[in-house]
């Protein structure tokens, strides 16, 4: 993530300072009990950032296994392609306004670029599930789960095509204008952290309120735990199932549209970076209890507070590590997830 | 108003239903008895839609029904309240009342079918807020049935609803279908405990081993040699 250097990094600086001689070799001022807080606050801030990231996507992996029983893994090519479109889109209409490079846009392409972003993946989401998943209802749910990895593929590649998105890693017209909007000490809560912090939140404040408090919410829920049964209450439940799809893309669409502004540079779509984001989401929704949507946003926090707080105050170079550590951890200790619960069927 | 001709189900290699036939007619309550893995259960999920038929036909209200969704015959007025209850654990009570209506958009209307059935349950309205999968055997059947009837249906399908349940909650459940019948609703009752089901059906149909052994009047049907001797555990 992007942060100021390490407290390590720091003192390391100071130790290299020339010590002009007749004074003592001490450095010259230790870290004081502000500049703690800043770095808290700074790495705080990443957490909450990555951590929205994480949990946007791992709402998808999550709404899909809580009603088809799969993991689907082609939705973190799905962020990819939002990541991807995103910055196609943008640049469209960066240029059709006909603006000189570095020059901010009017502040409606950023929601118009992050809507088309999300409609296409939408409808992206809804194709795959009627022609790779809706055949295979009745089938195993092995053969479902490899032609969600035969999904994915086809997306990575045709995603590397030249006419397609190319190999080249490229980087999104800035959309944003690089203001500060407050300063802590030496931490800068610029627009960017506060428009990819903020549309997460209402991103997962509004599905929230739609699987708690709405009849199409109550029906997910519904075929979530019985299929058939959610049938016999006149639920359509194929329905339903697309729906799930088209939202869980949306957001994966999302997720790729902030990390795309997050970054100078997004790279090709079978990237390691991709892969990772896709793989630490999926850890956060395991992590959070895997079919259940609020484990899925607690999971995404959790995961991306727990990557940044080991950064930066054990080692920096394990990042990776901590994430998936705390996926073993978590298996072995509640194998349902941390707000997962173990389902009681009462006879 | 449901007529059941020929119909012939098969799970993969396993033959269900070897081609049974009946009639119910509107304002009856009909049973279908028979041992464990007889089909009735499959006769019911074969009916909605749940499993597809290899033969045969189900025509309902004179339209045929053999190859429509579960979702849709709720619309067309048949609810199936399935075994083993099938309430929504993870959702409270309140919840699965309304899902039973998910299909009307009446709010009025439902809202006063739901405190209609909260008198007949009153058990249910004590747990409204609570999840469905906390209440006892005896509360969920009351649950599952009190749901089904959210849609308002003409035809009422039951699957062995005494399933389970304490010798008291199985009175309750019995007097409370003769009470719904009694208000217009036609069922249709699956049962192994043929001793009550015949005592609250109009007419009753025996199935052994996928195939109609015995139909006729339910009182008939008791006091017969066969049934008392195989059924119901005398002479
Ligand atoms: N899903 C299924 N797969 C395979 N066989 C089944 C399935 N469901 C039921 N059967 C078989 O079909 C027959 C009828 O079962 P069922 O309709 O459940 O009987 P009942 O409800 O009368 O106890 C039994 O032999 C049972 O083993
Ligand atoms: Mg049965």
């Amino acid at each position: 993530m992007p942060g100021d250097s390490s407290p390590r990094e720091e003192l390391a600086k100071l130790s290299a300072r020339p010590v002009s001689k007749g004074h003592s070799p001490c450095p010259r001022f230790l870290p004081t009990p502000a500049y703690r807080v800043d770095t808290l606050l700074q790495t705080l801030k990443d957490g909450l950032t990555i951590g929205s990231l994480y949990a946007l996507i791992a709402l998808g992996y999550t709404m899909v296994y809580g009603i088809l029983k799969f993991i689907n893994f082609a939705h973190s090519d799905i962020v990819v392609l939002g990541g991807w479109l995103s910055l196609i889109t943008a640049t469209a209409i960066v240029e059709k306004l006909g603006l000189t490079p570095g020059q901010i846009p009017p502040w409606w392409v950023g929601p118009l670029v992050l809507l088309i972003a999300m409609v296409a993946c939408g409808i992206i989401g809804f194709t795959i599930e009627r022609l790779a998943y809706k055949p295979l209802r009745r089938a195993p749910r092995l053969n479902v789960l490899i032609t969600a990895i035969g999904v994915s593929l086809f997306l990575q590649n045709t995603g590397q095509l030249q006419f397609v998105f190319g190999t080249r890693p490229r980087a999104i017209p800035q959309l944003l204008s690089d203001q500060t909007l407050l300063q802590i000490g030496n931490v800068h809560i610029r627009l960017l952290d506060l428009v990819v912090i903020g549309t997460a939140v209402v991103l997962m404040v509004g599905l929230e309120w739609l699987v708690f408090h709405t009849k199409l919410g109550r029906a997910m829920r519904a075929v979530s735990f019985d299929v058939r049964t959610a049938g016999l209450m006149g639920i359509p439940v194929d329905r339903v199932i697309s729906i799930t799809f088209v939202i869980g893309s949306s957001l994966a669409a999302a997720g790729g549209f902030l990390w795309a502004l997050s970054f100078t540079s997004i790279k090709q779509p079978a990237d390691t970076s991709w892969v990772l984001l896709g793989l630490k989401a999926f850890v956060a929704a395991v992590v959070g209890g895997i079919g259940n949507v609020r484990g899925a946003m607690f999971g995404g926090l959790a995961i991306g507070m727990l990557e940044v707080f080991g950064q930066q105050y054990i080692n920096p170079a394990l990042k990776d590590v901590y994430v998936f550590a705390a996926l073993i951890v978590v298996l072995l200790v509640k194998p349902g997830g941390i707000l997962g619960k173990a389902t009681v069927e009462k006879v | 108003m449901l007529n059941v001709s020929n119909l012939q189900v098969s799970y993969g290699a396993i033959r269900a239903l070897h081609g049974i036939s009946l009639n119910v007619e509107k304002g009856e309550i009909v049973t279908l008895i028979g041992c464990n893995g007889a089909g009735k259960t499959t006769t019911l999920r074969a009916i909605s839609g749940l499993v597809r038929s290899s033969g045969g036909s189900v025509s309902y209200e004179g339209s045929d029904i053999t190859r429509v969704r579960p979702h849709e015959l709720v619309r067309m007025g048949i609810a199936h309240s399935p075994e083993g209850r099938g309430v929504f654990a993870n959702l409270t009570v309140e919840e699965n009342l309304e899902l039973g209506a998910y299909a009307r958009s009446d709010h009025a209307a439902i809202a006063q079918d739901k405190e209609k059935g909260l008198t007949l349950f009153p058990r249910l309205r004590e747990r409204l807020r609570q999840q469905a999968g906390t209440l006892s055997g005896g509360e969920q059947q009351m649950l599952a049935m009190a749901r089904a009837l959210m849609a308002r249906p003409r035809m009422l399908l039951l699957d062995e609803p005494s399933l389970g349940l304490a010798p008291q909650v199985v009175s309750t459940i019995f007097q409370i279908i003769r009470e719904i019948n009694a208000a217009g609703t036609t069922i249709l009752l699956v049962e192994q405990n043929a001793h009550m089901a015949l005592k609250v059906a109009h007419r009753a149909y025996v199935l052994e081993t996928g195939e109609i052994a015995m139909e006729g009047p339910a009182q008939e049907l008791a006091a017969s040699d066969e049934v008392r001797k195989a059924y119901l555990g005398v002479g």
